[in-house]
């Protein structure tokens, strides 16, 4: 219920939202949990194991309980937190892990089942038979168990990451975090304020009591009015900082339209920040914990810090008859604030002797403890039990204090532990425990407001120091600075349960359970019993549930330790981290020159790398890929066939010392290779295996350029600068990649001089570009360059011109080819071309080859040292039992043969082990009429013309194979030289 | 993690392509023998405390960096040009 | 025999305005990669003699919209606007680079914003001035950026990914008016 005149909600308007189907209507300014409670709805979820009714527990992100599914359809979000999610016009909210309702739910019969299904439960029981696991036992428990449910659909909402610098990060901006950024941004520092709630002030916004001549609210607002005129100061607020990271990042979530109905248009849901900050102040404020008792899950049982944040932050009373049970001073101020707006206070329950409240216009019993509660979906009752005995109080609302837990966890996430103080009985953070971040306020256990604002002050001006900025003055305003005194009190004994984990059902008993089965380690304890896991990650009850452990095992708390805190602080959605990675946000998409032309032509695309490329182009009445692959082939075996080859790394090298840089990293000589000529070449790695190969060209007497695979561009560009920056600074060389320079086409086939000479300014013949000849051609006009390579073994050339002319060239080159009965050609024609000649590709050069197992020992020059020379020379890698190159033909010209294969001896066992090597490429010869490929077998070239079994388990192919030499057409080489 | 290159500034690790040890600096003689070769090629230590990597500067300027961090705290302590490192070497 | 038509890197995807943010295709004449042999020094003077611009200090670009020298890498410039003279081939190595790259320029209001979605470096106006440039990432590409004004940034990333530079960028600039 609403209480007139207190909150800071905005009255004059109103919004209305829907749960669960039913309209309520509540303020701008409300969460769902305050407008709930503010309409008398208290039930707000189902726990995640026995489905227990449960209302809300705290009044922030912390919240294990009121976890809600936020909209309809496809974006669903599911655990949503009641306290954090704001109200906004047409706002839908269902409650989950209850059917058939949230009142009436069946599954609510595990909480009969409750004797069997405590701690380690699943462990025991479902462990036989084994099938049953994956069959009947996980499913049955998966729908039982758990939170919300995502919709399973494609998520269409935008979400959004960005990058953020500062010289310091302000991570909380209450009262500590205030003082901080007020005090760094005078003095001119650059920083960051983030600030998980929708606006700052902290526990201000929750509390009654004053900060100077200002309302704690109305002092947080003139901060912040403050910060905001300054430009060297950022306010981040709905964003919760949920990591620190090395070097001074940090992670946080902004909520950027989780409170607004704006969906689409780019307009993001959430952003997921990388703050890059030079120093941090760590100002996340305490969260206060519970105490467990019997039935302390009931609804309407909270923290009493909750209810003094719904009467003073939200103006609503959480109950009409309040009751208020602590250990400590603090729990006080909720009863005196209740009593002071006009609500009903049944009582004042203080765990600890010798207690007086002044002003108490209501009982107040001290050296008392709550030990039960009563109502099952609503509390109606809580029993108190003192010396005299035990005595039933009528109330809707337990107000709970077991003290204030310091927000350690950002500190905890790069392997620091807190230290426990005493006195407050709480971990503060470790100093020390990230670098250059300094905490300050309830955060390191400075639990009064004044406290906080001169601590906050303190960590702005030594940070501001340390950043090299002149300190300026900060007034210290006037506010509360009464002492934190508490008993320590964990868990009432008595019978039954006595929750702690609220969210994953953990009780007292369940960690008492998992001590006497010797789950004694606190790390052991968590996973036994799930206590602190789940989306509020034990933040309410992982120091309870220590202590309790503690006490089991006859330790201190101290010795029992912490569980680690690790990233992220509260929940991250998948798609904010991933933000912009779908769809084509996927990888960088390239593409050639001739993409857009290839595309009209039908050709599907592939992609080679990063790269797009043309699998073949399809010719009307052509049903199937390889009708088209086969008349493409022949284009190059018969007439003229163009391919776009632009995608091969093309990597231009200058320099004085650029023939000894080549004669280093190619196994051959590039030291001898004339201007004017191009030079196969193959490259290693340092451990012997083969790197990569291509074609070097000469350029000029100091000037090369080198083509790499397509796949292997960056790695060998890599390879190079590490070679001249690491083994050999001295050489004077340098190489630029030219890759997307050049548009590069292969004109191949045996009327390729004849295309060429159409579009060349000056025809060439065989004398002034022989085989492997090279130089600067004019193509229609244009300064371009000429290279007579082949990659299909027939009489070919690459044609380059500037990038720029590349579309309009490649349609010249078909225009030509077409009309002398060739055209373009695609990957599946070049892969047969290259097949039939056996040139390898990575399929073959997997990172496992040596030069020898490709039959290019020889390649690897006598007379000189080169990267990979050394290793290569182990005899394990000469070894000839090593798989070898081969080809292989099926005895059954109508075989199918597929790459992946394996191939053992006719008869042999088909197990592993036992395997002769493997198939990597194949493709249909059409000059063959029949299917080839390439494998690898031990031994391989002495066993040409032997038969071995090629299978195929995956495919369920398997037939005999005959094992040849590696080429299938013009072994010769006749043609290339034509 | 950042890594304060030399010609760059500080830049967020995703530019950084990492090699393995800075011992790949010290490339033996093609005759050095089998066990230095093993050594360089292949045997690398693994400190709890400080150690030398390479990192390469790939989406950002394109040098080579010998890091010197901490594999406990993830400080990293000395950032140097290789060309540098391996200059001094000479 | 017919002429080459030439086609720019960015045709058909720019211009793009999205909220107060622009982006539009930028037509760099020549631009020609430098990498002295040894040190910069004879560079720099034979730069200065043929170009009227010096070699650049890491993260410096020189000159003005008539020729610009920046810095594009360790131990390499380019050179943009001018072809580059023929006497720096003594001294460099000299590479045509003028179709490799796709170059835009992003300006407007609130440009900085949008390429904080983007870019892993801090280009507030205060941290990254005119005159200054940086070879880092947009997203996922490779990229080179360099302050021309106030709110106005010159982006080169390779030929081939420039759908990729206007589609990431067209996404941030989307977010960043969405907010107003």
């Amino acid at each position: 219920m609403r209480v007139a005149g207190k909150g800071l909600v905005n009255r004059d308007k109103s919004v209305t939202f829907r749960f669960d189907g039913v309209s309520y209507t509540g303020f701008e300014g409300d969460t769902v949990a305050s407008a709930l409670l503010a309409n008398g709805i208290t039930l707000m979820g189902r726990s995640f194991k026995y489905h227990r009714p449960r209302g809300v527990l705290t009044a922030g992100s912390e919240e294990p309980n009121a976890m809600v599914t936020v909209g309809e359809g496809a974006g669903a979000e599911p655990n949503v937190r009641a306290t954090v999610q704001e109200i906004y016009e047409g706002l839908m909210v269902r409650s989950q892990n209850a059917w058939p309702s949230l009142d009436f739910d069946v599954m609510a019969v595990n909480d009969l089942a409750a004797p069997f299904l405590g701690a380690g439960f699943y462990y025991k029981t479902f462990m036989w038979p084994k099938r049953f696991w994956e069959a009947i036992y996980e499913p049955v428990i998966r729908k039982a168990a758990g939170l919300g449910a995502l919709s399973g659909k494609h998520n269409e909402d935008t979400y959004e990451k960005a990058f953020a610098f500062c010289d310091l990060l302000v991570i909380g901006a209450g009262p500590a975090g205030l003082m901080a950024a007020l005090a760094a941004g005078r003095a001119g520092v650059d920083v960051i304020l983030c600030d998980e709630d929708m606006q700052v002030g902290g526990r201000l916004l929750a509390e009654s009591g004053a900060v100077g001549h200002l309302s704690g609210a109305d002092w947080a607002a003139s901060v912040m009015a403050e910060l905001e005129a300054m430009a060297n100061v950022r306010v981040m607020t709905r964003t919760t900082v949920t990591g620190a990271y090395d070097g001074g990042t940090f992670g946080a979530l902004e909520r950027v339209n989780q409170h607004t109905g704006k969906r689409g248009g780019g307009a993001p849901l959430e952003c997921f920040w990388r703050i890059a900050a030079k120093r941090s102040v760590l100002a996340a404020g305490a969260l206060e914990r519970p105490i467990a008792f019997q039935n302390n899950d009931r609804p309407g049982v909270m923290t009493a810090g909750a209810v003094r944040a719904y009467l003073n932050r939200w103006g609503v009373s959480p109950g009409e008859k309040v009751t208020v049970f602590g250990n400590n001073d603090d729990a006080h101020r909720t009863a005196l604030d209740l009593a002071a707006a006009g609500v009903h206070v049944a009582a004042l329950i203080d765990s600890r002797q010798g207690i007086t409240v002044e002003a108490a216009s209501f009982p107040v019993i001290v050296g008392a403890q709550v030990c039960n509660a009563a109502g099952r979906k609503a509390l109606e009752s809580v029993t108190v039990r003192t010396s005299a005995g035990e005595q039933s109080i009528q109330t809707d609302c337990l107000a709970v204090s077991g003290g204030w837990n310091p927000t350690v966890h950002l500190t905890c996430h790069m392997n620091g532990r807190p230290t426990w103080r005493e006195d407050i009985q709480a971990f503060v953070p470790t100093a020390g425990s990230i670098p250059d971040m300094a905490v300050a306020g309830a955060c390191d256990g400075v639990f009064s407001t004044l406290g906080c604002l001169k601590d906050g002050l303190r960590a702005g001006q030594e940070a501001a120091e340390a950043l090299g900025k002149r300190v300026v003055a900060v007034d210290l305003p006037v506010a509360d600075d009464a002492a934190y005194a508490l008993e320590p009190l964990w868990a009432v004994a008595g019978k039954g349960r006595a929750w702690l984990d609220f969210q994953n059902d953990v009780s007292v008993k369940d960690i008492k359970q998992a001590a006497v089965e010797n789950f004694r380690s606190v790390e052991h304890m968590k996973r036994y019993t799930t206590q602190g896991m789940a989306t509020d990650q034990g933040k309410n009850s992982n120091v309870m549930a220590l202590a309790v452990l503690a006490d089991a095992t006859g330790r201190g708390i101290p010795e029992t330790g912490t569980t680690t805190f690790r990233p992220p602080y509260g929940p991250v959605a998948i798609a904010a981290m991933g933000a912009g990675a779908q769809g084509h946000g996927f990888a960088p998409e390239r593409f050639t020159t001739s993409h857009k032309r290839s595309v009209e032509r039908g050709a599907p695309m592939i992609e080679a790398g990063l790269w797009y490329r043309p699998s073949y182009f399809p010719k009307a009445g052509e049903t199937t890929w390889r009708q088209s692959c086969d008349r493409e082939v022949g284009y190059v075996r018969k007439a003229v066939g163009v391919c776009d080859v632009s995608t091969l790394g093309k990597i231009d090298i200058q320099g004085p010392d650029a023939a000894e840089l080549l004669d280093f990293v190619y196994t051959n000589l590039f030291s001898t290779l004339q201007v004017g000529r191009v030079r196969y070449g193959l490259m290693l790695r340092e451990d012997g295996t083969v790197m990569d190969d291509g074609t070097c060209a000469r350029l000029g007497e100091t000037h090369y350029v080198m083509t790499t695979t397509t796949a292997a561009a960056g790695a060998v560009m890599r390879h190079l600068e590490f070679v001249t920056q690491c083994l050999h600074p001295e050489w004077q060389v340098a190489f630029t990649s030219v890759t997307e320079q050049w548009a590069q086409f292969a004109v191949a086939g045996p009327k390729a001089r004849e295309l060429l000479n159409g579009v060349l300014a000056q025809p060439v013949d065989g004398e002034s570009f022989p085989f492997m000849g090279c130089g600067p051609v004019e193509v229609a006009g244009v300064q371009g360059r000429l290279f007579r390579i082949s990659f299909s073994g027939e009489h070919a050339y690459e044609v380059a011109v500037p990038s720029r002319y590349g579309a309009s060239l490649f349609d010249l080159l078909l225009e030509h080819a077409e009309r002398m009965g060739g055209g373009a050609y695609g990957m599946e024609a070049l892969n047969v071309l290259r097949i039939e000649k056996g040139f390898i590709t990575h399929a073959e050069i997997d990172g496992r080859r040596t030069a020898f197992d490709i039959g290019a020992a020889r390649m690897i020059s006598a007379k000189k040292d080169c990267v990979g020379k050394t290793m290569a020379a182990r005899a394990g890698l000469m070894d000839e039992m090593r798989p070898q190159m081969v080809g292989i033909k099926p005895v059954d010209a109508a075989a199918v043969l597929s790459a992946g294969a394996h191939l053992y001896e006719c008869g042999a066992a088909q197990v592993n082990g036992n395997g002769l090597g493997h198939v990597t490429s194949v493709g249909y010869s059409p000059d063959l009429g029949l299917q080839i490929g390439i494998a690898f077998v031990a031994r391989g070239a002495a066993r040409h013309g032997d038969v071995v079994r090629f299978v195929d388990a995956v495919r369920g192919l398997e037939t005999d194979v005959e094992v040849c030499a590696p080429v299938f057409v013009d072994p010769e080489g006749g043609r290339v030289r034509g | 993690m950042r890594i304060d290159c030399p010609l760059c500034g500080a830049r967020d690790r995703r530019e950084f392509y990492y090699q393995g040890a800075a011992v790949a600096l010290n490339r033996p003689a093609p005759d050095a023998g089998v066990e230095a070769w093993d050594d360089y090629v292949h045997l690398r230590d693994n400190p709890a405390g400080e150690t030398r990597d390479l990192w390469h500067h790939e989406a950002g300027c394109g040098a080579w960096l010998v890091v010197t961090r901490d594999t406990v705290s993830h400080a990293v302590s000395r950032v140097e040009l290789a060309t540098d490192v391996k200059g001094a070497m000479a | 025999m017919g002429e080459l038509k030439a086609v720019s890197a960015c045709a058909g995807l720019v211009p793009v305005c999205i909220g107060s943010v622009t982006v539009d295709g930028m037509d760099l004449e020549c631009m020609t990669s430098l990498s002295p042999f040894g040190d910069a020094l004879a560079l720099d003077g034979a730069l200065k003699k043929a170009h009227g611009v010096g070699w650049p200090q890491a993260g410096q670009a020189l000159g003005d919209a008539t020729v610009r020298v920046i810095w594009f890498g360790r131990n390499e410039a380019v050179l943009i606007g001018p072809e580059a003279d023929q006497g720096l081939g003594d001294v460099a190595a000299v590479v045509d680079l003028s179709d490799a790259w796709a170059a835009v320029s992003v300006e407007g209001a609130g440009t900085v914003d949008v390429l904080a979605r983007l870019v892993p470096v801090d280009l507030r106006a205060a941290a990254f001035g005119e005159g200054q440039t940086v070879r880092t990432q947009l997203g996922h590409l490779g990229a080179s950026i360099t302050k021309l004004g106030p709110e106005r940034f010159m982006i080169l990333v390779f030929r081939s990914m420039a759908a990729t530079l206007i589609h990431d960028l067209k996404q941030a600039m989307a977010g960043v008016a969405s907010r107003g």
